[in-house]
């Protein structure tokens, strides 16, 4: 499995975001440079899962402008997963996420598969 | 023989069942299903309950500056403390402390100083690193990871999988081959930290479990010093094998707390839901689903406590704790099943543990030793160590 998602990004629209699944999961928000600047989960506690999550996300994080997403019930471990792929790369966790100081470490290779 | 609980074990079993239930289950009502850690300011204000408690570091011994409470005892709690929604891999999120890698309590005089008395300050992490793709329950065989010498250093090489706590770790207990044609006369421990050069943390391996993921490891020409050492050059497989024993009383205990929780669960359930005009407890399909419920609890319950007694008092214990992992895990796996049966399609939901639970359970049928080689055990105890 890619640890890094290699999912297609789509637009913050009303049409995609109406086409969003209840399931549970994780995504990514980038700005409109395709920069990543928030990774986030749907965990069970959400309303409606990933719809009600991306949505609110994108409303509140200044901006967003596209987001990609995988349903996956392990939300919790993929979260964590892709912040630290993202610490790994970049040396810093992307700008809207909050600072996470018990965060593992990771060091994927590059093709960001397992090995 | 005396199967009564003294008046301290009734004592401190109380104490921890009402700190479980007026704690910790409140708590968790806020959290996510398959949250594994409590917000900083709740388990810094737990901990310090605990230890107010003289309950810190339960498994850590006196003269290292934990309780002085015997294994049967230790039990017990371990059974009370998994007695909530995360309690089967995260027991009370951890605020209880523990011994860490207890091999280290053996460790040589610079190693106490460099690693052990960190660990115990709450200073450094640690994780052990054991089980290999090609295996881990027969170490003597699966250990494919080759340390080779070089001058008053050790190169390592190979990786390891289902790995807990490596990625939070600042060292690890590391097994390898240093001696190709001795079998598990060739398997050393290496205590290695995960800064060094060549040590990488690769992926989470995502599981039906939530708490306490497990992380793939690969070491690529990693140094360590001949003094990391741990025990002695082809030592480790005792190392091992000991921890491996250990382990699994523990292992054991935990889904006996579970299964009393979600016995409980249904005993009170059941009365309650009404189906074609009688409660579910007036069936007889109900009543024998929590009949076998209560058999496998108490079964699972005195098998370990008696490997618990044993190891106590330093008798032999291997057959016993094989018998109390294979028969907790086991047993504690169709509590919850029936369990969720009884409370139907919200059984299956993630307002209840149950699911949790469910996915969890079936883990501890395979950590830590599956129950094939808990028989394997039990078999080569009976029929002696020929079988093989």
């Amino acid at each position: 499995m890619a640890i890094r998602s290699t999912r297609p990004w789509r637009p913050i629209d009303p049409e995609s975001l109406a086409a969003l699944p209840g399931q549970l999961g994780v995504f990514e928000l980038a700005d409109a440079s395709g920069q990543v600047i928030y990774i986030g989960r749907a965990d069970a506690r959400t309303l409606f899962g990933l719809r009600g999550e991306v949505a609110a996300r994108a409303a509140s994080i200044p901006g967003a402008c596209s987001f990609r997403l995988e349903v996956t019930t392990a939300y919790h471990t993929r979260h964590l997963e892709l912040l630290m792929a993202f610490r790994a790369d970049h040396g810093r966790l992307p700008t809207h996420n909050p600072p996470s100081p018990e965060l593992g470490r990771l060091s994927p290779g590059p093709s960001g598969l397992a090995s | 023989m005396n199967l009564a609980l003294t008046d301290e074990q009734e004592l401190v079993v109380s104490m921890v069942r009402r700190f479980v239930r007026e704690e910790i289950v409140p708590l968790e009502a806020g959290l996510d299903p398959d949250a594994d850690e409590l917000p900083a300011e709740d388990f810094a204000r737990l901990k310090a309950k605990v230890q107010a408690m003289g309950l810190y570091g339960l498994d850590i011994p006196p003269e290292y500056g934990g309780p002085e409470l015997d294994l049967p005892t230790r039990t017990l709690i371990a059974i009370e403390m998994a007695q909530h929604r995360a309690g089967l891999y995260a027991p009370c999120y951890g605020v209880f402390g523990g011994a860490g890698l207890a091999q280290l309590f053996e460790a040589n005089e610079d190693q106490q100083r460099r690693y052990l008395e960190p660990m115990l300050r709450g200073e450094k992490r640690g994780f052990f690193g054991l089980t290999e793709p090609s295996g881990g329950s027969d170490p003597a065989r699966a250990i494919r990871t080759r340390a080779v010498r070089d001058g008053d250093d050790w190169i390592i090489n190979g990786s390891k999988i289902f790995i807990s706590g490596a990625d939070r770790a600042h060292f690890g207990l590391v097994f390898a081959r240093t001696d190709a044609g001795k079998g598990r006369g060739g398997v050393t421990c290496f205590i290695v930290d995960t800064d060094t050069p060549g040590f990488h943390v690769r992926r989470i391996v995502h599981t039906l479990r939530a708490a306490r993921y497990a992380t793939e490891l690969q070491f690529e020409n990693m140094r360590v010093p001949d003094a990391n050492i741990l025990g002695k050059l082809n030592g480790g497989f005792a190392i091992a094998n000991d921890r491996l024993s250990r382990q699994r009383i523990p292992y054991a205990a935990g889904c006996i707390g579970v299964a009393i929780l979600a016995h409980e669960m249904a005993v009170e359930y059941a009365p309650q839901r009404e189906t074609f005009g009688a409660p579910l407890s007036s069936r007889q399909a109900i009543q024998w689903m929590l009949v076998d419920n209560e058999i496998d609890i108490e079964s699972a319950r005195w098998l370990t406590l008696a490997a618990a007694e044993r190891a106590e008092r330093g008798a032999d214990f291997r057959k016993q704790a094989a018998m109390a992992k294979l028969v907790a895990t086991e047993g504690a796996s169709r509590v919850v099943d029936r369990c969720m049966q009884i409370f139907g399609g919200y059984g299956v939901t993630k307002d209840f543990p149950f699911e949790r639970w469910y996915r969890e359970m079936r883990i501890r049928r395979i950590g830590e030793g599956p129950s094939e080689v808990q028989r394997h055990i039990i078999a080569r105890d009976i029929l002696g160590a020929s079988l093989r």
